[in-house]
């Protein structure tokens, strides 16, 4: 249902997300698109790689369109106002944003969303930064990583903060269905969408999508990146179904995450000496918080 | 040097220290910039989850005591607009930079336009003051970018500095001041004690001293109408003298703030108005039909608010005809009709994220001596050129 001929960069996760999230349903799907890398190169004037009905509105309100959309299209049907289609099956909504577009300006009309139980999907495509605009930092921005606005040198090494947890925010709101997925698992993203497209009320799947051109990787790189992430517990793969936890993958034999890193110029500067304190610390996070998901899973 | 770079190295010489940004095409090369030399001089940048949340920083860090900037584009300058409001009505100095594209809504976020002049005037709600800046060359950018915050901290008010893609993402030779060269102003602080300040006060001045968090003096900051102590009031009386006073502070200091540049109006048969990129193509323009033997002169504001409608009248009441030019369907055009009444006035427009072609001024300039431009007896818009 993506046409091929975008303007995305060669290897951009953004593009395999987006083919592969409309390769999982047979439902009609409209989607509304954040501002964004995904908007701008899909969307070049005169074509579009959008086979389905998409809409672009404001960087921060892509949650809050769709929710007009889903209110309106509910509305027309229980009054009987719609025309009939030759697909019997329901209409159903999917609104896409970046990181920029999600973690942070566009936080407050999802959180909206999600509080008034649209019956809709939220996908993030996540790369870490504000990509589109030049790789400013943002909240989900992982520690270390070097951007424009978190530029590593003299005074800092790259950005100081933490990530957000907006996949911990998202089930904090108790919807029925939220995940975490990489297009490196496609068979387990796939079946993610599915499954949230069926649940009743709305969804939310956070992807990790690996950016060449901001993680300064190897554009051939880019699926085993996105296999990396989660092999490493950097992203670990989950999912909450009505409240209830489950990892969707446990490596074998779980990789030290300077594996995943090492490839990444973003983090080139953390492997410099008198570094390796930034890289323990990410080893411990990454440690951490895998603990604690395997803790989760067992209750 | 582009122009986007020399905003940001003006600001820290004009004695900013604080940024809080959000990325925007074609502004980020501001924050960018800013995140990088800020650290090395002790001052502070931090981006923010939008353009909401980056001026409600840069009001508080100037509460705080520090000069505070912010930068942005359309988009972004409509989510600042309500907090900019508050900066007027608070009284809270702070420099907002829109580096203008093409819009409405996301438009054309890597192409040039003027489309936000009135949005820089009236963009928030209410009668206030704003005070707006636009320069048309970098050495230029650098003085101005200087000299919005010294209006900013001198009449308590937030300045709006106006660029646009063009010369935001231009090179070209900048001369860069001396330290020693620059004049700065810091906003006044109370002299009497804490307990006899009045951060609003009405009676005796137009811009009240401002007292600065953490130095003792406490206050009441909001963005009701509020009384000479700061606590709101619908005090009829109050409401009327608080209003008028900030309206006041801009208009009985206009001639303070309005700046612009008139070049060949004085034997000039034809003037041109323009002002920030377009300025540059109009200067073209004027090269080439000098050259050509025809005598044409440009006016062109550099403080866009106030705008200097007096001078503008002396300097071309005189010429056969006034052409308008800018990137936008027709906006400052009105506020020039509104001082000229004596002079044909023929818009030249260009809405389509290009910049205007010097011959497509020259052109029209001839057309119109040439008598091919008939004009009603007022103005004539020409909506594409």
């Amino acid at each position: 249902m993506v046409a091929p001929g975008h303007r995305l960069c060669t290897g951009c996760g953004a593009g395999v997300i987006i083919r592969q999230m409309l390769m999982s349903t047979d439902y009609p799907i409209v989607v509304s698109n954040a501002t964004g890398c995904v908007e701008v190169c899909t969307s070049v004037y005169p074509y579009t790689a959008w086979r389905v009905p998409w809409i672009h509105n404001g960087f921060e309100n892509a949650a809050a369109t769709i929710s007009g959309v889903e209110a309106a299209y509910k509305s027309m049907k229980r009054r009987g106002d719609l025309p009939a289609r030759k697909n019997d099956k329901p209409i159903k909504f999917i609104a896409l944003g970046g990181d920029g577009g999600t973690y942070d300006i566009g936080l407050q009309s999802l959180s909206g969303a999600l509080e008034r139980g649209h019956d809709f999907l939220y996908i993030c495509y996540d790369n870490g930064a504000y990509m589109n605009t030049g790789i400013q930092r943002s909240s989900a921005s992982p520690f270390g990583a070097n951007t424009t606005t978190s530029p590593a040198g003299v005074m800092i090494q790259g950005k100081q903060e933490e990530r957000k947890d907006l996949t911990a925010i998202a089930a904090a709101h108790n919807i029925p269905y939220v995940a975490t997925a990489s297009p490196g698992y496609y068979m387990d993203f796939t079946r993610k969408v599915s499954k949230a497209l069926e649940a009743k009320g709305p969804a939310f799947i956070n992807v990790l999508s690996v950016c060449p051109l901001g993680w300064k990787s190897e554009p051939e790189e880019s699926q085993v990146l996105a296999r990396l992430g989660v092999e490493t517990c950097f992203w670990p793969l989950f999912e909450i179904e009505n409240g209830k936890f489950r990892l969707t993958f446990r490596p074998n034999v779980k990789k030290p995450v300077v594996e995943y890193l090492k490839r990444q110029g973003r983090f080139g500067h953390l492997f410099k000496a008198g570094n390796e304190h930034m890289l323990a610390h990410i080893q411990q996070r990454v440690d951490e918080e895998w603990g604690r998901l395997l803790e989760r899973e067992k209750k | 040097m582009s122009g986007n770079a020399v905003i940001a190295e003006a600001a820290i010489a004009a004695g900013c220290r604080f940024y809080a940004g959000y990325p925007i095409t074609p502004s980020s090369e501001i924050a960018a910039v800013m995140a990088e030399e800020l650290p090395k001089v002790g001052g502070v940048f931090i981006q923010m989850e939008d353009e909401i949340a980056s001026m409600g920083a840069i009001i508080g860090a100037s509460l705080g005591g520090m000069k505070a900037l912010t930068a942005t584009s359309g988009p972004g300058f409509s989510l600042k607009q309500e907090n900019l409001g508050f900066a007027c009505m608070a009284e809270v100095p702070c420099v907002v930079v829109n580096v203008m594209r093409g819009g409405p809504s996301t438009g054309l976020p890597t192409l040039p336009a003027q489309g936000d002049v009135m949005q820089a005037r009236w963009g928030t709600h209410g009668d206030h003051p704003i005070i707006a800046l636009y320069p048309a060359d970098l050495t230029e950018m650098y003085w101005q970018t200087v000299r919005a915050f010294n209006l900013a901290e001198k009449y308590r008010t937030p300045v709006i500095l106006l660029s646009d893609e063009l010369l935001g993402h231009m090179s070209e030779r900048v001369e860069i001041p001396d330290a020693s060269e620059l004049t700065i102003i810091d906003r006044r602080k109370p002299d009497v004690a804490p307990d006899q300040y009045l951060p609003y006060d009405v009676k005796t001045e137009l811009v009240p001293p401002m007292a600065n968090f953490f130095e003792g003096y406490r206050y009441h900051v909001t963005g009701l109408t509020h009384d000479e102590t700061g606590f709101p009031t619908e005090d009829p009386d109050l409401a009327e003298a608080q209003l008028r006073r900030l309206m006041l502070k801009v208009s009985a200091n206009a001639d303070d703030i309005m700046e612009w540049e008139e070049d060949g109006l004085a034997d000039a048969e034809v003037a041109i108005f323009a002002y920030g990129a377009a300025a540059r193509s109009a200067r073209a323009a004027i090269a080439e039909l000098r050259a050509a033997g025809i005598k044409v002169g440009l006016f062109r504001p550099i403080t866009i608010w106030p705008f200097p409608e007096a001078a503008l009248v002396k300097a071309v009441s005189h010429a056969k005809a006034l052409f308008v030019v800018e990137m936008n369907m027709g906006q400052m055009i009105r506020e020039v009709e509104r001082g000229i009444r004596d002079v044909p006035i023929v818009g030249i427009h260009k809405v389509s994220g290009q910049p205007i072609d010097p011959e497509e001024i020259v052109l029209t300039v001839r057309e119109f001596l040439e008598g091919k431009v008939t004009l009603p007896q007022k103005a004539v818009y020409q909506m594409s050129v």
